[in-house]
């Protein structure tokens, strides 16, 4: 029963913050939750192809940079609609990530993490030496996007309501997919591919389809975030922020349905706070990681599955 | 014509030729045994048959198509199947989880991400009754990694059996099995042989003797000679290569 209503009840309370922060105080908070919001999104997709396909990418962050960069592109050729710029970075995040995807799910274990390391350092070399868009310095978005439909500019509480609703339907999609005919093909090629294989799955055009979406989905967590912002730079793509992703799955639970969610609520909050009393705040985060590897090494999310198992 | 034809196999790692022109064929119900000495080529020989590995030189042709360029999953398709030497079961999942995913294989698109898959019941029928057909269909919820080993190497067939195929190829199925196990194993191929023609890769020669129509003997990545089980048995180049080895061990 609380597990059956906790979702709803979750999404209420998300959904009434920005409602009731201003009562307490709260208001920078609600700019906090809407940053977690897409990294949940970004981390969701990361868990898709790591925890359910057993692909160990560290090149995630590349797709969030090209995503953010695409609005950055419309923006600065005069285009001003975010409903069309998140669709476009959504559809040129998949063609990134296809063409990535094509050539890196070749290889394996470490030869694949390689190849999205460096596909993902060539796009943050690219941005880089892209003067137009700012290259270091990074891409001020002075205006908001517009939405239409009344709803006004793409900023404060109304953009927060969209990545809350972006998110639930993201999150209950992935989930969707995991239960599908598809989700336990996925799940059969990360346990064994060449069972697979001898079974008849084209194990490598599963693998290529899920690296697409979840690359896809990342993009879109990009364009948000350039959205959140107002800002984009290539430090969104550098190769410690696709580790950080990495790590966020890993400590909330690989391939668990919770997992990225509860990882990156509990990572960001953790390093908000501890900001707070130290600059070394990330070595606390650290002990927590090693901490999570002996003690949880299935995720926090797997101590909270009482069923101890995954969906 | 044959059911199954190998045409001239050919696979070398480097300087080591592994398989060296093999042709063999397998007539439709018959079990073809292939044995020969460790480090013959055998698993070789069966990762070219069924893709895994790619050949050199050589060609496949199963019921009158031609597999040689098609990748593993697709000679599947055509209906050629294997088990595995080393059991190769899902470990973390149950024995009906682990059916289930192979009855999937052959019923429609795995591509499909609509649509809870627990919600098709046509799936989980054609799972039981492979679990039964190979003596696990008690065993349907124990989790695949707790299995004795016997029950594993059952679970390997029963996966490979899924795809309906028209030549199964066992690899070594026997292989650490004790006793009974045995009797129960060779009992299941030559139910088998019923449904589908055996391409089998096999040590243990009083089993072989047993099941096979016919034996191919591997040595050195070549076929020394085939023959029915008298012919194999008396062979005087076999007891010296095989049989001869197997007593001096």
């Amino acid at each position: 029963m609380l597990i059956r209503i906790f979702p709803w009840t979750l999404l209420l309370v998300l959904a009434l913050f920005p409602l009731v922060a201003p009562l307490f105080d709260f208001t920078y908070y609600v700019g906090f939750v809407r940053h977690l919001l897409i990294v949940m999104i970004a981390a969701t997709s990361l868990n898709f192809i790591l925890g359910y396909g057993g692909m160990a990418a560290l090149g995630h962050a590349g797709f969030i940079g090209v995503g953010a960069y695409t609005v950055v592109a419309l923006v600065d050729a005069g285009f001003t609609s975010a409903w069309g710029a998140w669709a476009t970075a959504l559809i040129v995040s998949a063609a990134f990530a296809a063409a990535i995807g094509a050539v890196s799910l070749r290889t394996q274990g470490v030869y694949f993490l390689m190849l999205t390391l460096a596909f993902s350092q060539m796009l943050y070399y690219l941005a880089v030496s892209l003067r137009t868009y700012g290259g270091d310095d990074g891409y001020g978005l002075h205006t908001p996007l517009t939405l239409g439909l009344g709803l006004g500019d793409a900023q404060g509480r109304i953009l927060y309501w969209l990545v809350l609703a972006i998110a639930a339907l993201l999150f209950a999609f992935l989930n969707r997919v995991a239960v599908s005919r598809f989700g336990y093909a996925l799940r059969g090629v990360r346990e064994n591919e060449t069972r697979m294989a001898a079974l008849g799955y084209p194990v490598y055009w599963i693998k290529f389809t899920a690296f697409t979406v979840a690359g896809a989905v990342a993009g879109l967590a990009g364009a948000l975030l350039a959205c959140h912002n107002r800002f984009v730079s290539p430090s969104l793509m550098h190769w410690t922020e696709s580790a950080t992703l990495l790590v966020i799955v890993v400590i909330g639970g690989l391939g668990r349905r919770w997992g990225a969610p509860l990882g990156a609520a509990v990572w960001l909050t953790l390093a908000e706070v501890l900001k707070l009393y130290t600059d070394y705040w990330r070595w606390p985060l650290g002990l927590l990681l090693i901490l999570i590897v002996f003690f949880a090494p299935k995720g926090m999310a797997a101590l909270l599955d009482n069923r101890g198992k995954s969906p | 014509m044959s059911l199954f034809i190998a045409e001239g196999l050919f696979k070398h790692f480097g300087g080591l030729i592994a398989v060296d022109r093999v042709s063999l064929t397998v007539e439709p119900g018959e079990i073809h045994a292939l044995i020969g000495p460790n480090g013959a080529g055998k698993t070789t020989l069966v990762n070219v048959i069924s893709g895994l590995l790619p050949l050199d030189a050589g060609r496949i042709i199963l019921d009158g198509v031609d597999l040689t360029a098609l990748p593993p999953h697709q000679r599947v398709r055509h209906g050629l199947s294997r088990s595995f030497q080393i059991t190769r079961v899902f470990n973390n999942d149950s024995v009906l989880d682990n059916l289930l995913l192979a009855v999937q294989a052959q019923t429609g698109s795995s591509f499909r991400i609509f649509g809870r898959r627990a919600d098709k019941s046509g799936l989980r029928e054609r799972a039981i009754e492979l679990a039964q057909q190979v003596g696990l269909g008690e065993a349907l919820d124990r989790i695949a990694r707790a299995l004795p080993h016997g029950a594993q190497r059952q679970l390997d067939v029963a996966l490979a059996l899924a795809a309906q195929p028209k030549l199964l190829l066992l690899d070594e199925p026997l292989a650490g099995m004790g006793p009974e196990d045995v009797a129960e194993m060779v009992a299941l191929i030559q139910r088998l042989c019923a449904e589908t023609a055996i391409l089998l890769i096999e040590h243990d020669m009083d089993a072989v003797f047993q099941l096979a129509d016919r034996i191919s003997v591997l040595d050195y990545g070549r076929v020394l000679t085939s023959g029915d089980v008298a012919y194999i048995r008396d062979h005087p180049e076999v007891q010296a290569v095989y049989l001869g080895t197997e007593a001096a061990r």
